[in-house]
């Protein structure tokens, strides 16, 4: 079953990037995403079934602009910090709690921290902490430094994959 | 028209990606420089390409494009990632300046 998505979905990308349609570019591909999903078919996460529901990918829509705003925002800050002839930065590494808990969920947050504003995942622990990198320490307090950092992804995080 | 939107997006996309160099240049240590470089990369070469794909409006280029943006989105992270914490686990310091290191506080137990 899973070999059977990941080959519907090799051959899919197989299929944009080519954007032809003769005999020997569809042959081609099949052989290539029939290799490819036999060799790499575990990097599917084990939960991937479950994604396959209107309401997930609802929230999964409307986290993109929500995502690109934010990224949008982190830019200008990164921009301002490094033009800035002083250049306003105090950095230093925080530790963060998620309740996030599948694989997924956790890698997207992971993800979505490290390009949004002043915030790079360095490592995660195995009972949901995270490290960050945070060019503008606002604040060194486990809690504190969630709020100001996960919160406002998780909330859709565990929409998307919980 | 939809040329004027592409090429704007080309243009305030190198913008980004000039700015995150810079930045990439004048910050003190691997941590903050890699800060600047995902973002601004990342961000600068998302809209190089979907202006890419807006001037070229169908066809085999715009799906490049477009697969290629969403590819940056997933691996620029996840590469920035691997490189914080091999440069932290092969030791380069903080930058004097820091203020707090919870990293080093607690993992070297």
């Amino acid at each position: 079953m899973r070999r059977l998505i990941y080959f519907v979905l090799a051959f899919i990308i197989w299929m944009l990037l080519t954007w032809q349609t003769s005999v020997q570019v569809i042959i081609a591909g099949l052989i290539a995403s029939a290799i490819v999903s036999l060799l790499f078919h575990e990097i599917l996460p084990a939960e991937h079934l479950v994604f396959i529901s209107p309401v997930r990918m609802f929230w999964a829509l409307v986290y993109v602009p929500v995502f690109f705003y934010y990224m949008i925002k982190a830019n200008f800050d990164v921009v301002y910090r490094a033009l800035h002839p002083k250049m306003p930065i105090k950095p230093g590494i925080v530790k963060i709690k998620t309740n996030l808990k599948t694989q997924s969920g956790i890698t997207a947050l992971a993800n979505s921290i490290t390009l949004t504003p002043g915030t790079l995942t360095v490592d995660l622990t195995d009972d949901g902490f995270l490290y960050i990198h945070w060019i503008n320490v606002k604040s060194d307090d486990i809690e504190q430094a969630t709020e100001f950092i996960a919160q406002r992804f998780e909330w859709f995080l565990k929409k998307i994959f919980e | 028209m939809t040329d004027f939107i592409g090429y704007t997006l080309v243009i305030i996309g190198i913008l980004f990606d000039i700015f995150g160099c810079i930045g990439l240049v004048r910050f003190p240590d691997v941590y903050n420089r890699l800060q600047a470089s995902t973002k601004c990369v990342t961000l600068g070469t998302i809209l190089l390409l979907v202006g890419v794909a807006i001037v070229s409006a169908s066809g085999p280029m715009a799906a490049k494009a477009i697969i290629c943006a969403v590819f940056i989105l997933l691996t620029s992270p996840t590469a920035a990632h691997a490189i914080a914490k091999g440069a932290y686990a092969s030791g380069v310091q903080l930058w004097k300046d820091s203020v707090v290191d919870k990293y080093a506080e607690e993992e070297r137990d």
